[in-house]
């Protein structure tokens, strides 16, 4: 019963954070921000050569070979930069999905191998989401139709681009024809890839918005120092105290949630789906809480386009309900609270693992 | 990160609750804040220490079972799971006794937490008093040195079940003029001691579950003070990391009324669902629950690995509080008019289960320090925000 990281895992959160720190400063973003396109490709390629595309493509593809567990720590790093980027959905998400393919699935190789060397853009669109997230910039879209999995080239489809209240967010409103020459899994195979699929999609959104929360809150508690009310720095209140205390405990309630969740899931525990959602309800409580109080924390400023607040906050109200709305994972966890007939004692938390 | 027991694990989980199975009383123990319950509770206690299941992680020599904080979860779990009586001398066994293991000198190790483990010392805790209850840095209650003994003058208060204990702990101010935190003693005071007087005080049930302690002249051996003189107000924070964080509060105490709240949503589903946002509470208290468990194991984690847990306690104290609340309002809330019913009836049984629960959980927020301080806690010391 271990819940501590890998050296190498811990070392490489590191790294990336420090990258991140400077290559996605609240500045850069700002810029990007302002582009047609939303995104930025030397931010993409400069994470490439940091490793993070690399890092849950299998070893024999040339990636790390990391797993479900280390995303749980990098795409807190994602979120806690805001990365104007949906890396982990073409990273993470899309990797995880080639991997579960068939070996005979022909190019399977290929596109791990240039997702590790950050060659490949991809959007997913799956039927819990309406719209798909960077299809504008896609090189091929993994998009679902029943339980089949269709690799789609761009051209192949229609979009209508939409904005996001997250300036960098690009959502499109795709359609296109299911076609045999596309479809790379159906059946059960493609029925559980778009499960596991989903699931990651949830932890990756989980992970970022606890990130985004640990953001949200630095950037009030820096705040509450530095401003001055009353003759007084506004930090010094008990009522401000309290709402930065209640925040600092949604964020640490939440973590041990989503690392089990990720090791649940790497695992191939049988309850990951619930375990999944609770994580993803936990880290949206957190992201929600921190930036309501951060919001108040900041007044008015906190409104304005101009403090750096803004950014974070956007980016959680944003991401809040993709890879499932807050009722769909309410829904799968109280579904099995009050509708399975599982037994729910005390020794039952690790059951199953 | 593997999240699974070791086959030595499972197998120490399979022996408890096998005995548990065997031994757990048929009947629901009396409340222990009546004599004759508190003295049932007593019987129940030398029946886990005799097996051995009295103090899980204390050395052996103490009357304990050697095992680590994993075990004492796994312990905890088949414990609650099974349904057996709370644990009546908890204030000395987990918070005396953590603070001895720390700080006491081997001879107090070896006169006290042997009779603590078996219940033959009953502890009560000795901290606030009227001027001194969240802000216990206000301390005036008096122990001054006098040759090999302190004089102890003055009055401590809401000193849970002390009508019925053996012992009490507490601080008590050793230097003349001292403020605040400094000159404090950490002290351990026999209640049969002449010149102490306990008069109870009822708490909202009408039992007498806590009680003021008087003291007039009473004599106490120095060798009874834990850590140095005027060094008690350290060891203290220790005793009162230990209240707010795991020991006292483990998570399988929430999991089980979680089970059981559960089962009581199952049974009455057709009237709870008339307000959908039952279910939504039943969830979300199962799921806060089983949070805290994961919580549990991850910090036991860093203890094993040589962190040292701090201001993180604070968040746990309010973390349960508030979820204690939420589970017994929930239930008060599915059994509607039948919830105001005392045990004393034939209806009753299920329903003073949650009423008492419910009453306790009124406390939690308040007691181990009141939550406003354990949130003034966190800003100052996790977050770093100005006095």
């Amino acid at each position: 019963m271990d819940f501590t990281f890998t050296e190498d895992q811990l070392m490489f959160r590191e790294a990336i954070s420090r990258f991140l720190m400077t290559e996605a400063a609240p500045e850069k973003l700002r810029e990007i921000w302002e582009t047609a396109e939303g995104r930025c490709p030397e931010l993409r390629s400069s994470m490439a050569t940091q490793g993070l595309t690399a890092l849950s493509i299998p070893e024999a593809d040339g990636g790390l070979g990391m797993g479900d567990i280390a995303w749980s720590l990098m795409t807190q790093e994602l979120g806690y930069y805001g990365i104007p980027d949906s890396l982990a959905d073409t990273a993470y998400v899309g990797a995880g999905l080639f991997s579960a393919l068939g070996d005979d699935v022909a190019g399977k190789n290929d596109y791990l191998t240039k997702i590790c060397d950050g060659e490949l853009r991809l959007a997913i669109g799956h039927q819990c989401s309406p719209l798909v997230a960077d299809a504008h910039l896609a090189e091929v879209l993994l998009l679902q139709h029943g339980d089949e999995v269709h690799l789609v080239p761009r051209d192949n489809i229609d979009e209508v681009v939409n904005q996001s209240i997250d300036s960098s967010r690009r959502l499109s409103q795709v359609t296109w024809q299911p076609k045999p020459e596309t479809c790379i899994a159906s059946g059960e195979a493609g029925a559980k890839i778009w499960h596991e699929t989903l699931n990651r999609g949830a932890l990756s959104v989980a992970g970022q918005l606890l990130g985004l929360a640990q953001r949200m809150l630095d950037l009030s508690v820096d705040y509450s120092v530095q401003r001055k009310q009353f003759g007084k720095a506004i930090g010094s209140f008990q009522a401000v105290k309290h709402h930065l205390a209640d925040v600092a405990g949604k964020i640490e309630i939440a973590k041990p949630v989503l690392y089990r969740a990720a090791c649940s899931l790497e695992n191939n525990h049988p309850l990951t789906d619930v375990h999944v959602s609770q994580a993803r309800n936990f880290c949206s409580e957190a992201a929600a809480l921190a930036a309501r109080h951060g919001l108040q924390i900041h007044g008015a400023m906190g409104y304005t386009w101009e403090v750096d607040l803004q950014m974070f906050m956007k980016r959680s109200w944003a991401i809040n309900n993709t890879w499932g709305d807050s009722i769909f994972h309410q829904a799968r966890v109280q579904d099995y609270v009050l509708n399975s007939d599982a037994d729910l004692a005390p020794s039952k938390t690790f059951e199953g693992a | 990160m593997k999240l699974t027991y070791t086959p030595e694990q499972q197998s120490f989980r399979l022996e408890v609750r096998e005995w548990l199975a065997a031994n757990v009383p048929k009947e629901k123990l009396p409340t222990y804040d009546t004599k004759a319950g508190f003295e049932l509770h007593r019987e129940w206690e030398r029946k886990l220490h005799q097996a051995g299941y009295s103090m899980v992680m204390w050395p052996k020599e103490y009357g304990g079972r050697g095992c680590d904080l994993i075990d004492w979860l796994i312990f905890e779990e088949e414990y609650y799971g099974a349904g057996a009586p709370g644990r009546v001398n908890q204030n000395g066994q987990l918070l005396l006794g953590s603070t001895l293991l720390e700080f006491g000198t081997p001879a107090q190790k070896a006169q006290f937490l042997p009779r603590m483990a078996s219940s033959d010392d009953m502890w009560a805790q000795a901290w606030s008093e009227p001027n001194a209850g969240s802000d216990m840095a206000n301390i005036s209650s008096k122990a001054l040195l006098d040759g090999d003994h302190y004089i102890l003058n003055g009055q401590k208060t809401w000193s849970t079940r002390a009508i019925y204990a053996d012992w009490a702990f507490g601080l008590f101010r050793s230097e003349v003029g001292s403020k605040r935190h400094h000159g404090l003693s950490f002290l351990m005071v026999p209640l049969d001691a002449e010149g102490v007087t306990i008069r109870p005080i009822k708490a909202l049930d009408g039992e007498d579950a806590f009680a003021e302690i008087f003291f007039d002249n009473v004599k106490v051996p120095v060798e009874h003070r834990i850590g140095d003189e005027g060094k008690g107000w350290h060891v203290a924070m220790a005793t009162a990391g230990f209240e707010r964080g795991l020991l006292l509060r483990s998570p399988a105490r929430f999991q089980q009324p979680v089970r059981k709240l559960v089962q009581l949503y199952r049974d009455n589903k057709a009237s709870a669902d008339r307000d959908p946002s039952i279910g939504v509470a039943v969830a979300k208290c199962w799921s806060d629950a089983e949070a805290y468990a994961l919580s549990a194991y991850n910090t036991v984690g860093r203890l094993n690995s040589g962190a040292k847990i701090g201001a993180e306690s604070s968040l746990n104290k309010v973390f349960w509080s508030e979820l204690d609340l939420l589970i017994h309002q929930t239930a008060m809330n599915i059994l509607g008019a039948t919830g105001e019913l005392l045990a004393s009836g034939s209806l009753a049984q299920e329903q003073a289960y949650w009423l008492n629960g419910f009453l306790f959980a009124q406390a939690g927020p308040i007691y181990a320090g009141s939550n406003e301080i354990q949130r003034n806690i966190v800003a100052e010391r996790m977050l770093g925000l100005p006095r």
